[in-house]
C-alpha cells in the first residue's frame, strides 16, 4: 500500500491508551497492539484498567474500560504515567481519561458517539468538542462506527456484530500512526476467531485495514512515528501477563520436582485467570479443582499435598482471609503448599479490579497462633514466573506453606519476557523418604530443620498427622507445655533458615548514598523509573526492591546502613515500613504511601524523592 | 506419586490397631464403630498402605489417630475437602472420611453436599449423635426440634436435618444407615460402602453416653428395635416387626405401613427393595421415614453406579489430553507466540 506520510519521526517511547465502553473490546485491542509491538521488537509494558461490572451502563463513566500500553525502543519499566495517544470511543471515555493524557497529545475520538445523548450520560454539561476542553490537543474526529459498519455491510453480519468491529478501525489508525505491519494484527485476529468464526475474522480484518487506509487520508495524522526495535537484546521473547507467568512458573516447579501439580481454587478477581489457565493444561498432567469456596480450595490442596502433589491455591485478599485457618493447618502439619494472593483493593470486597499492596500484614500474620510461613512477592508481570517457581521450590524443599504476593496490576499487566530453558532451571528436591525407612514424621534435617515427606501408599510408613500440636520427632498429639514452646520455636526457626537459600538483597544504583528508596513487590516499575531519572540528574539515590519478605535477605541491615535516609514506598498505609521498624528498629524510615487503587506515578515519586533529598 | 501394588500381604484386624491410647469416654458408641471399621478393612483385604482416613473436628474426628493407616486430622468441617484433595491427587488410595453431625451438617455442610454432588470415590462415615460432644452438649443441626441443651435452655426452635435427605438432594449414589449397637451389620454396611464406586455415605446412629445418652433408644432399644427399625436388604420385601408381619407398600405416591394378613394384604403386595434403582424416588421416601408413623430405615438404602466418579473422570480427561496434546512440553507452551531477537 502507498504511504503518503509527509514525515516519520523516530521516538524512544510512546504511551497509548485505548478507552471505550466495557463491551467495546478495548482489552482485546490492547492485547492485539501489544503483540504487534512485541513482534516488531519493541519493549513494552501494559496495564488494563476496567470496571468490576461486566457491562456497566453504556456510555457512563462507570462503564469505561481502558488499556494502557507503553512501547519503547529502550527498556520500558511501567505502562507510563500519561498517554501520548488516547483513543476515546465515547464522551465518557474521553472524560474519564483527560487527566491521564499529556499536553498536546493526539486524541482520536469516534465522532459518531459524540452527541447530546452521550454527553449527558458522560456528565458533560457542554459539548466538549466546542467548549475548549480539547484546545491544545491534536484531535482526530473519525466517524469510526459508521465507517466500520459500511466496511462490512456486504458480509451479512447483524448490526450489533458489525458495530463491534469498530475497535479494529481504531486500531487500524494506530497501525498507521506507528508504522506497524498490519500482518501481525491480521494474524492475531486469525488466532482469535480463526476457523471457528471465519465471518467475524474476515470482518475484523477488513475493518482493521479500513482504519489504516482512513488514517492515510487524514490531515491531522500526516506525521507518523517510528519506534525502532530495542537493541542489546538477544534470545527468545514473548509478551506475557503476570497471571499467565504465575501459572507457568508453577508448572515449571512441578516439572523440575518431577511431581504432579494440583490447583484447588475458587474464582475471584483478579486471580481467576490462574485457575483458567491451569485447567487448560491437562495435557501437562495438571489437576485443577474448582472448589465450592475458598476454604475448600485450600483444604483440598492440603489433602493433595499430603498425597504427594505440588499443591497450590490461588486467590485474592478476601479469599486469603478465608484461607487463614487452613494455612495454619499447613504450618502445623509442615506440608508444602503455595498460596498465590493476587492482591486487590480492600477491605471486604473493596476494589476488585484495582491495585493495592495492603495484604502484606495479612500474609505475614493473618492467622491464629504463632503461624509462620514464607512470604515472597513478584515485582513485574514476567518475573511472576520466577517467583512462582521459587514459591514451589521453597515450599517443596522446606516443607512449608509459601504465600506468593502479586497484584492486579502485575496479574493483568504484561511485558516482554525472555524465555527460560525449563530443563536448565534449578532442580527441586523434596525430602521424600524411601519405603520402609525408620520413619518418624517430625524428625528433622539438622541443617534446615525440615521434616521428611512420606506419602500414602508407601510401605512401612503409615502415620497420622493433623491440626493438633505435635510431639517433637514422633508427631503424636501432645499437649505438653514445653513441647509446644519447642515446636513453636522450631517452626519459626525452620522458616528463618530459608534465608540461607535465597539471594542477598541487591540495590539498583550505588551501594551507598543520600537516599535509599525501599519498595516491595509490584511497585518496582515505577520506583526504578523514578530512581533512574533522579540518578540521571546526579542524585545519590538507590533502590532496594524486596521480593523475599519473610525471611528477608540476610544482608538487609547492612544495605540499609550505607544510606543517610531511607524512604519506604508502598500502596498501603505503611505495612512494610512497620514490618521493617519491627525487624530493624535501628533505622529511621520515611514513608511514601498511596491508597487510590492506582499505581505510583513516576512524576509523583520524583517529586517526593527530591523533597526528601532537599530537606 | 503412586506406590506399587503388592498383593501378597495378608491383612488382619490387628494390622489396623494403632499404638495410641483411645481417648473416647467409657461406653461411647465410637468404640464399636472403630472395631467394625477395622474388621471391614481386614475382610476387604485392601492393601493397608493405600488406606487413608481423613477427619474434621469433633469426638468422631479423633478416629484417624486410633487406626493404623495413613491418617489426617483436619479442621472443623473441612475433612470432606481435604479428603477430596487426597483422592483426586492419588485415585489409587482407599479414602475414608470420618465426620460427625456438627462437622458435616453445620460448619462443613457446604463441603458435604458438594462432595456428594461430585461423587468422588470415598467412604464417609457420619457419626450422628445429634449433639455437640467435644464442646460439651450444645445442640447440633440434627438435634430434634424442642430439645433442651446447653444452648437451647428453652428448647430448640430449628428443624433438624436428616443427613440422608441432603445426600439425596445432592444426587448421592450411596446412602446407608446403621446403629452403633449392631457391630455385625455395621461391618457389612461398611464393606458395601467400600465396594461402591463414588461417594458412599454411611450414617451411624451413634450414642453419646455423656451428653445425649439414649438419644437413639427409640430405634435401638432391644424391646422396640424390631418394630421401630426396618432393616433393608436388596431384593427382599420391606418387612419388619417382631412378628415379621408389617410391611411397606406404596399408596397414592406415599409409603404406608400395612399388616400382612389384614385387609387382604399378602407378602406379594409388599415393596421389594431395589437398592440399585437409578431413580431415587423410593430411596428418598425410605430415608425420610420417621417414628412414630414409620419405622426408621437401616441398611443400605441406595447403591447406584449411575454416574461416573469425579476422580476417575478427571483421570480420563487427563489421559485424553495427554494422548492428543496441544503442545508436547512446557517448553513448547511458553514458546508459543515467541520471537527470536538476534
Amino acid at each position: 500500500m502507498s504511504k503518503k506520510a509527509n514525515k516519520v519521526i523516530e521516538v524512544d517511547a510512546v504511551v497509548v491508551k485505548f478507552a471505550g465502553d466495557s463491551g467495546d473490546g478495548m482489552q482485546l485491542s490492547g492485547s492485539q497492539f501489544s503483540d504487534t509491538s512485541a513482534f516488531a521488537g519493541n519493549d513494552l509494558a501494559t496495564f488494563p484498567d476496567f470496571p468490576s461490572e461486566i457491562r456497566a451502563p453504556q456510555g457512563t463513566i462507570a462503564g469505561v474500560s481502558g488499556f494502557q500500553l507503553h512501547i519503547g525502543h529502550k527498556e520500558v519499566d511501567t505502562p507510563g504515567d500519561q498517554a501520548d495517544v488516547l483513543i476515546a470511543l465515547n464522551p465518557a471515555a474521553l472524560k474519564a481519561n483527560m487527566k491521564w493524557v499529556k499536553d498536546g497529545a493526539t486524541i482520536i475520538i469516534d465522532i459518531d458517539n459524540f452527541d447530546n445523548k452521550y454527553y449527558k450520560k458522560a456528565g458533560y454539561i457542554e459539548d466538549p468538542l466546542g467548549d475548549g476542553t480539547l484546545t491544545g490537543y491534536n484531535v482526530v474526529k473519525a466517524p469510526i462506527t459508521q465507517l466500520s459498519k459500511s466496511t462490512v455491510k456486504d458480509l451479512g453480519l447483524d448490526s450489533k456484530s458489525a458495530e463491534r468491529t469498530k475497535n479494529q478501525f481504531a486500531l487500524g489508525i494506530l497501525y498507521w500512526l506507528f508504522n506497524k505491519d498490519l500482518k501481525y494484527g491480521e494474524e492475531f485476529i486469525e488466532n482469535k476467531f480463526g476457523s471457528k468464526k471465519p465471518l467475524l475474522a474476515e470482518a475484523n480484518k477488513r475493518v482493521l485495514r479500513s482504519g489504516y487506509n482512513y488514517a492515510e487520508t487524514v490531515e491531522a495524522l500526516r506525521t507518523t512515528y517510528q519506534i525502532n526495535p530495542i537493541k542489546d537484546r538477544k534470545g527468545l521473547f514473548r509478551n506475557i501477563t503476570g497471571n499467565i507467568a504465575t501459572s507457568w512458573g508453577l508448572l515449571a516447579a512441578a516439572e523440575r520436582a518431577d511431581i504432579e501439580l494440583y490447583l484447588g481454587s475458587y474464582p475471584i478477581t483478579p486471580a481467576t485467570e490462574i485457575l483458567q489457565e491451569l485447567s487448560k493444561r491437562k495435557h501437562l498432567g495438571v489437576k485443577t479443582f474448582q472448589a465450592e469456596d475458598e476454604i475448600a480450595g485450600i483444604n483440598s490442596a492440603i489433602g493433595a499435598s499430603f498425597a504427594g502433589d505440588l499443591a497450590v491455591t490461588s486467590t485474592s485478599g478476601p479469599g486469603l482471609a478465608l484461607k487463614g485457618e487452613a494455612i495454619g493447618l499447613a504450618v502445623i502439619t509442615e506440608l508444602p503448599l503455595v498460596i498465590v494472593n493476587v492482591q486487590r483493593g480492600g477491605p471486604a470486597t473493596g476494589l476488585p479490579t484495582k491495585l493495592e499492596q495492603a495484604d502484606l500484614m495479612q500474609a505475614l500474620y493473618g492467622r491464629n497462633g504463632e503461624s509462620p510461613c514464607v512470604v515472597i512477592a513478584a515485582s513485574t508481570p514476567a518475573d511472576c514466573f520466577h517467583y512462582a517457581f521459587m514459591a514451589g521450590k521453597i515450599a517443596l524443599e522446606h516443607m512449608t506453606p509459601v504465600i506468593l504476593l502479586t497484584d492486579g496490576y502485575l496479574a493483568n499487566g504484561s511485558e516482554l519476557w525472555k524465555l527460560p530453558v525449563i530443563s536448565k532451571l534449578p532442580e527441586i528436591k523434596p525430602p521424600f523418604v524411601k519405603d520402609n525407612s525408620d520413619y518418624q514424621p517430625y524428625e528433622r534435617n539438622p541443617e534446615t530443620l525440615v521434616r521428611s515427606w512420606a506419602l500414602p501408599g508407601q510401605e512401612g510408613m503409615r502415620h497420622r498427622i493433623g491440626g493438633l500440636e505435635k510431639e517433637d520427632v514422633t508427631g503424636n498429639v501432645s499437649h505438653n507445655p514445653l513441647n509446644h514452646e519447642k515446636m513453636v520455636g522450631l517452626r519459626e526457626e525452620k522458616v528463618q533458615r530459608v534465608a540461607n537459600y535465597i539471594p542477598e538483597l541487591k540495590v539498583s544504583g550505588e551501594d551507598s548514598g543520600d537516599l535509599l528508596v525501599v519498595g516491595w513487590g509490584g511497585s518496582y516499575g515505577a520506583l526504578i523509573s523514578a530512581v533512574k531519572d533522579c540518578q540521571g540528574e546526579g542524585k545519590k539515590i538507590s533502590l532496594a526492591q524486596f521480593n523475599y519478605i519473610k525471611p528477608m535477605p540476610k544482608n538487609t541491615a547492612e544495605v540499609f546502613s550505607k544510606f543517610s535516609k531511607i524512604v519506604v514506598c508502598e500502596l498501603n498505609m505503611g505495612q512494610f515500613a512497620n514490618y521493617l521498624r519491627m525487624t530493624f528498629p535501628e533505622f529511621e524510615y520515611l514513608q511514601h504511601n498511596k491508597i487510590q487503587g492506582l499505581p505510583f506515578m513516576i512524576s509523583e515519586l520524583k517529586e517526593k524523592f527530591n523533597q526528601i533529598l532537599e530537606a | 506419586m503412586a506406590a506399587e501394588i503388592k498383593t501378597t500381604q495378608v491383612v488382619t484386624k490387628a494390622d489396623y490397631k494403632s499404638d495410641q491410647v483411645v481417648k473416647w469416654c467409657a461406653g461411647c458408641g465410637d468404640f464399636a464403630i472403630l472395631s467394625a471399621v477395622q474388621s471391614a478393612l481386614a475382610e476387604s483385604q485392601v492393601r493397608k498402605e493405600d488406606v487413608v482416613f481423613v477427619s474434621g473436628i469433633g469426638c468422631s474426628s479423633r478416629f484417624p489417630y486410633y487406626i493404623n493407616t495413613y491418617g489426617f486430622h483436619g479442621l472443623h468441617g473441612r475433612g470432606a475437602a481435604i479428603a477430596s484433595g487426597v483422592k483426586i491427587a492419588n485415585p489409587k488410595l482407599d479414602v475414608w472420611h470420618i465426620t460427625g453431625d456438627g462437622d458435616s451438617m453445620a460448619i462443613g455442610g457446604n463441603h458435604f453436599i458438594h462432595l456428594v454432588r461430585r461423587n468422588i470415590d470415598m467412604n464417609v462415615i457420619l457419626f450422628n449423635n445429634k449433639i455437640y460432644g467435644l464442646t460439651k452438649g450444645q445442640y447440633s443441626p440434627t438435634t430434634p426440634r424442642g430439645s433442651i441443651t446447653k444452648t437451647s435452655p428453652d428448647g430448640t426452635i430449628e428443624n433438624p436435618f436428616k443427613p440422608g435427605e441432603l445426600v439425596m438432594g445432592a444426587q448421592g449414589t450411596f446412602f446407608a444407615r446403621v446403629v452403633d449397637t449392631e457391630p455385625k451389620r455395621m461391618k457389612e454396611v461398611f464393606l458395601e460402602a467400600s465396594k461402591h464406586r463414588g461417594t458412599s455415605v454411611v450414617e451411624v446412629l451413634q450414642n453419646c453416653v455423656i451428653f445425649n445418652n439414649r438419644i437413639h433408644n427409640e430405634i435401638t432399644g432391644k424391646d422396640v428395635r424390631d418394630d421401630h427399625q426396618i432393616h433393608l436388604e436388596h431384593g427382599k420385601p420391606m418387612i419388619f416387626g417382631k412378628e415379621k408381619n408389617k410391611g411397606l407398600v406404596l399408596r397414592a405416591s406415599r409409603l404406608e405401613v400395612v399388616i400382612i394378613g389384614k385387609n387382604g394384604i399378602t407378602e406379594k403386595d409388599i415393596l421389594v427393595h431395589d437398592v440399585n434403582n437409578p431413580d431415587d424416588t423410593t430411596h428418598y421416601m425410605l430415608v425420610r421415614m420417621t417414628l412414630p408413623e414409620y419405622p426408621v430405615a437401616t441398611g443400605v438404602i441406595r447403591f447406584c453406579d449411575c454416574t461416573g466418579t469425579y476422580d476417575a473422570e478427571l483421570e480420563l480427561q487427563i489421559e485424553k489430553a495427554k494422548a492428543k496434546p496441544e503442545v508436547k512440553s512446557l517448553q513448547e507452551l511458553i514458546e508459543q507466540n515467541s520471537f527470536l531477537v538476534e
